[in-house]
């Protein structure tokens, strides 16, 4: 269990929905879920998930904290919405699906090598640097996150489909040497670095 | 018409060279006929785009839209932000409603903000492409600048998820929008009926981390267009494109298809119907190529 | 009453004179129908074709009409001749709009009109004007029974109107449930969060009201007489019996609550387990402060059990929901959380159901903390402090377990209804049968049940009508409901009661005839005392005298004619609806001879629904045979074996029925009409038999009124099904 974790089963004891609501992004919606279902059958993954929105929210109430948190559920969001629109109770679905990860993700102990994590943190990392997306590296990084073997097998599976972007002028092989990128990239840095501090302290993840 | 000028905020994919290059090519080529000047906010920065969300929390992403706002309000005042990618303006749009929304955030974000001199005003609206085209033009005005017609191609309108879901072009509805159709007719093509994949989530990002899942999602989006008889399909998401674009061949390869559909942009067929040669069109940067538009830009 | 003198008007309009031959029907209706006075107009129901009916009435003393034109439903306001008796030919919905079009078809769609102008001009000849009940009586006052919400509520409505008031109370105090509840759910704005009862001030407003006297600790003893002259015995506990007349009752005698005790898996007679009523009062005692359990101790978690005895499929309990006990659970529910927040109240529920504007409730209570658990609850136990509530998560799908100081179970609403008078063993969940109304009918003391012991009328159409002329229910005694429910209940049975009162003293007939002023007149002298038409009104309208000769207590009636067509000597009629107007019409159609390959099919249609069918389908242009001749009755119920035996012995290849469903989910306008012809129609089949005659030419249908494809579809399949049994042997005998 990291710190941060063990600070926060400590600070709500049993009070799991409590903790959702005042540290997960929405989590002050998951009370107002009327249990229908349609969240479950709307989402384009729902065969692959062992937990439905409904059924996270209804574990949220019943304190499953452990099971919650450490699931690979949320982690299939592909940010479609179709929950969001289609919930009669008009609940931010996709964003609490977002925040039970990125907070389960926080705490460390959302599921290992779970790819979508994976990918994210990549992601993220990757426009973080430059204030934009660098897709070659992006791509790059991707390939190679279990290591250099499996990378390059994967990149030659891909090769076609990677010659034929540079080929379409939609992949550029020069990226690799630095790529677009903000010219206050001071500035980008400096918001960002204050924006998780705010946010921390207000979550209590100090 | 009087000329009409926006902020343009292009996003990561639509760079030189980079995945949705084409997209921006032809939304400038569309924008040249339609007397509206783009102008890019300067330094403008990623969106975070959806995925953003495990290593980014909530208040960086929605501070580093800010940004984007309080560039565009300081340096193009008066000017709505208009985005041409489908994540970009949701996240943009998305940012502004939960500032909109509350003033704790919104402090906040102008707490981060100032660490680089930068002040967010809300002042400044967030739009698509899309409702530009719809909302300050309208179908018939889209009409007049055509010297040629589509007739005789027959598109899928594939909205995707995220110009449609959670806010969607106005007065269209989240279960079966109509605007590429309406658009497609306008230009004289032919849209097909009952296009029962026109929303269906291609996998969005998770095309990378879920790669088999995202394929049987692209192989319903691809089987469909053909199943309605289409020869090609129009989306105005550059994900969707190249996610149902790309993966095409990975699926003929391991699934036995014989996938061969073109995924074009709406601003493709209009720079096409506006008399635009290929390159104008940025068909040149088809993976799977649209002969019969190409056909049409040589006559 | 002065000479009889008759006249038919045709009409040619609405292409009545393009289809059909007017000159000579003209013709028939004198020669053949015996008309007096015959005109054609082109535009009957225009300002002068009405105006020529008028002056014939007004200067050539008409005292009979025939209108030959449009449907009976149809222009009602330009045929008012409210001086004269009168018949109506259906040529337009029954005959050109039906009829298949072309020359092929002329003749028979002719011989149609023909038939229904001759049907016209029979009928009329043995109709005379109704004159309204003789037997009316004007007591205007009413009655309440009960003095709930629903009672109260009944009392005041019909006070402020301008009526009298008496209120009968079995308790010593007004106010019923409500003034047993802590806070009542949200009847107006805001609603989110419980609100007063108001029950005191209602009950004040009432006792203090000028038009309204109040009987507490009081029962009725006896019930007699009927709409505008009932009286009633008010036994007070002491035993001191006092009478009253009144034209009217509203029963609102409520409910009693599903005995929890009736649940020990639920935790039924535990500590600690007690029902929503129950905690009413640990709520009221606690006064806003943090509620404590009986033992003293504060209720720091609390499980509230939905549906508990309720919609149960075993047959043990209550097998219907109650409706309001959802609604009821969130309120207790915020009782705690509004005291303190920190208390942990869960709502086990199988289906959460709040009606109204509930959803907005639900909501609230969602915002403030409580907690919704999808699940069933196995078993209720002791546990060290409280209680252990094991249950079946519904969506998590396992078997699992709460800890809890207390136990609330949602347990239903059994209807005060009093004596089951068609199955007086019935029990569902109450203790004794006690009458509350006490009626001295001769059909039974208490209103008849449909089921649950609900008291039996159309929830839908007739929502406070019961079986009892001039006796109305209001609130749960009804069907299950919530206290808002039950308040625009009681308005709506004070508007009933009203009615009844007026109707009663003018002599007219009640729902669904209102305003009727035929009545039911019998013949004593014929009667064989046989008692169907006692047995069988489904109204109890009919008592019988020492020697067991009916009572007809025509403000009871409804004028169905159900004792008419149970009378084996057929001696009960009404002035212008007898076996006599309706037979008359059967023997008038002219019966074509056997080998004319143009069958003839009797059509008894009710006017409630199957009538207004055949007239849609006409509106519709849906083409049926032009073989049909179809009566309008004022209920199947009414049908008299002997216009069946009649239409046969004269050459009817068939015989249709058609009237409204019947059973449990009835439609039937007279509520038991339908379920007798039904059942008088079973033994029919003997009858037919006898007369050498297949089985299928009588048919019964159950024909709603939005039927109107249906119902051609079927005449054309009936049709079909007669010309391939082939005719009837009986022609040329009638």
């Amino acid at each position: 269990m990291s710190d941060h974790n063990s600070q926060a089963v400590a600070r709500y004891r049993n009070n799991f929905l409590k903790e959702v609501e005042e540290r997960v992004e929405e989590g002050e919606w998951v009370k107002m879920c009327m249990q229908c279902g349609v969240c479950a059958g709307s989402c384009p993954f729902g065969a692959h998930w062992q937990h439905s929105p409904q059924k996270l929210f209804m574990m949220i109430r019943a304190g499953k904290r452990e099971e919650v948190l450490t699931s690979d559920s949320m982690w299939m969001c592909t940010s479609c919405y179709n929950c969001v629109v289609r919930c009669p109770r008009q609940l931010p679905i996709t964003h609490i699906m977002h925040g039970l990860a990125s907070y389960a993700h926080r705490l460390g102990i959302a599921p290992k090598g779970q790819p979508t994590r994976e990918f994210a943190k990549i992601f993220w990392d990757n426009l973080a640097k430059k204030g934009r997306v660098n897709e070659l590296k992006l791509t790059l990084s991707l390939y190679f996150k279990d290591g250099l073997v499996s990378g390059i097998k994967t990149a030659m599976g891909m090769q076609s489909i990677g010659l034929g972007m540079v080929k379409a002028k939609r992949l550029n092989p020069m990226e690799i040497f630095g790529g677009h990128g903000l010219k206050d990239l001071k500035g980008f840095h400096a918001i960002l670095a204050k924006a998780r501090e705010i946010e921390d302290k207000r979550k209590g993840l100090t | 018409m009087a000329k009409k000028e926006y902020a343009f905020y292009p996003g990561c994919s639509s760079q030189l060279k980079a995945s949705a290059s084409n997209y921006l090519t032809s939304v400038s080529s569309m924008c040249k006929t339609l007397d509206v000047k783009l102008t890019e906010i300067p330094d403008w920065n990623c969106c975070g785009a959806s995925i953003g969300y495990a290593e980014g929390g909530e208040l960086p992403r929605i501070a580093i839209n800010a940004r984007n706002f309080a560039l565009a309000e300081t340096h193009l005042p008066g000017q709505d932000i208009v985005a041409t990618c489908a994540a970009c303006w949701l996240g943009a749009r998305e940012s502004k409603d939960r500032l909109d929304a509350s003033s704790t955030l919104m402090k906040e974000t102008n707490e981060a903000l100032a660490a680089a001199g930068l002040h967010y005003k809300a002042e400044v609206k967030i739009r698509h492409m899309v409702e530009v085209l719809i909302e300050d033009f309208g179908y018939d005005e889209l009409k007049k600048p055509m010297k040629k017609s589509l007739e005789g191609v027959k598109f899928a309108g594939y909205v995707g998820c995220q110009t449609n879901r959670p806010f969607g072009i106005d007065g269209e509805s989240f279960e079966n929008p109509k605007y590429l159709d309406k658009l497609v007719e306008t230009l004289g093509g032919e849209p097909v009926e009952h296009y029962d994949q026109k929303v269906t989530c291609c996998g969005g990002a998770l095309a990378f981390s879920e790669p088999e899942k995202s394929q049987k999602q692209i192989r319903d989006i691809v089987e469909s267009a053909y199943d309605h008889g289409a020869e090609m399909i129009v989306t105005p998401c550059p994900l969707c494109q190249a996610n149902v674009e790309v993966y095409q061949s990975e699926i003929n390869k391991k699934q036995g298809t014989q996938f061969n559909m073109p995924v074009l942009y709406y601003s493709q067929l209009m720079t096409v119907a506006y008399g635009g040669s290929m390159k104008d069109a940025g068909l040149d940067g088809q993976l799977i190529r649209a002969e019969k538009l190409e056909v049409i830009t040589k006559k | 009453m002065a000479e009889m003198k008759t006249a038919a008007y045709i009409c040619a309009g609405c292409g009545l004179g393009d289809k059909l031959d007017i000159a000579q029907m003209e013709k028939i209706a004198q020669k053949e129908g015996k008309m007096q006075l015959v005109r054609r107009h082109d535009f009957l129901c225009s300002t002068e074709g009405v105006e020529l009916i008028r002056k014939d009435i007004a200067t050539e003393g008409v005292s009979h009409v025939v209108i030959a034109a449009c449907s009976r439903r149809a222009k009602t306001e330009a045929f008012d001749f409210p001086t004269v008796a009168m018949s109506r030919a259906n040529l337009r919905e029954g005959v050109i709009w039906v009829v298949a079009e072309g020359e092929a078809h002329d003749e028979v769609r002719q011989e149609m009109a023909n038939d229904y102008l001759r049907m016209g001009c029979a009928e009329l000849k043995k109709m005379k004007l109704p004159e309204g009940n003789p037997n009316k009586a004007g007591n205007k006052r009413i009655l309440v029974v009960g003095g709930g919400m629903a009672g109260m509520t009944a009392a005041l409505e019909s006070a402020e109107t301008g009526y009298e008031v008496v209120l009968v109370e079995k308790a010593g105090q007004l106010g019923g449930w409500a003034a047993r509840l802590w806070r009542r759910v949200p009847f107006k704005q805001p609603y989110d969060k419980p609100q007063e009862t108001g029950a005191a001030q209602l009950a004040a407003k009432v006792s203090g009201h000028p038009k309204i006297r109040v009987h507490l600790n009081s029962t009725l003893a006896e019930t007699s007489g009927a709409p505008g002259r009932f009286k009633v015995q008010i036994a007070q506990e002491s035993g001191a019996v006092s009478e009253e007349e009144v034209g009217a009752i509203i029963q609102a005698s409520g409910f009693s609550s599903y005995d929890p005790a009736r649940l020990p898996e639920l935790g039924g007679g535990l500590a600690n387990v007690i029902d929503q009523a129950g905690l009413e009062d640990l709520a009221s005692s606690a006064n806003g402060a943090p509620i404590k359990r009986s033992d003293g101790r504060e209720v720091k978690s609390v499980v509230f059990v939905q549906c508990a005895g309720q919609r149960d499929d075993t047959g043990t309990h209550l097998s219907y929901c109650s409706g309001h006990c959802c609604a009821t659970s969130i309120k207790q529910a915020m009782y705690f959380k509004d005291a303190n927040p920190d208390v942990d109240t869960v709502i086990m529920y199988t289906d959460l159901r709040v009606p109204g504007m509930g959803e907005d409730f639900y909501r609230s209570a969602q915002e403030k903390g409580v907690i919704f658990t999808k699940g069933k609850v196995a078993k209720v136990e002791s546990a060290t402090d409280g209680l252990k509530v094991n249950f079946r998560d519904l969506i998590l799908d396992e078997d699992v377990a709460i800890e809890t100081d207390l136990v609330v179970l949602a347990t239903g609403q059994v209807p005060n209804s009093g004596v089951n008078i068609d199955l007086p063993d019935e029990d569902e969940g109450k203790a004794k049968q006690v009458s509350i109304l006490n009626l001295n009918y001769r059909q039974g003391k208490d209103l008849p049940q449909l089921v649950h012991g609900l008291a039996d009328s159309h929830f839908i159409c007739f929502p406070y009508e019961t079986r009892r002329t001039g006796i109305y229910a209001a609130g749960p005694v009804r069907r299950p409901m919530d206290m808002l429910q039950a308040t625009e209940d009681a308005a709506g049975a004070a508007l009933k009661a009203i009615q009844a009162v007026e109707n009663a003293d003018a002599g007219r007939a009640a729902h669904p005839r209102v305003g009727d002023l035929s009545y039911p007149i019998v013949r004593l002298e014929g009667c064989t005392q046989c008692k169907r038409c006692t047995v069988e009104c489904p109204f109890g309208a009919i008592d019988e005298d020492e020697r067991r000769f009916p009572v007809f207590n025509e403000s009871r009636c409804r004028r169905c004619g159900t004792c008419m067509g149970a009378c084996p000597v057929r001696v009960i009629s009404f002035e212008n609806y007898s076996v006599d107007t309706v037979g008359n019409q059967i023997k008038a159609v002219d019966i074509p001879d056997e080998f004319s390959e143009r069958p003839r099919i009797l059509i008894l249609a009710c006017e409630n629904d199957a009538y207004p069918a055949l007239d849609m389908a006409g509106l519709a242009h849906h083409v049926y045979s032009a073989f049909v001749r179809a009566i309008p009755v004022r209920c199947l119920g009414s049908v008299n074996a002997i216009w069946i035996t009649d239409a046969l012995n004269s050459g009817y290849d068939g015989v249709m029925m058609m009237g409204c469903k019947h059973g449990d989910n009835y439609q039937c306008h007279f509520v038991k009409g339908s379920e007798l012809a039904n059942y008088r129609m079973s033994k029919i089949d003997d009858t037919l038999k006898q007369l050498g005659l297949e089985v299928e030419r009588v048919a019964s249908y159950e024909v709603a009124i939005t039927d109107n494809a249906r119902v051609a579809a079927l005449i054309n399949d009936y049709v079909a099904k007669i010309v391939e049994i082939g005719m009837s042997p009986m022609k040329g005998f009638g």
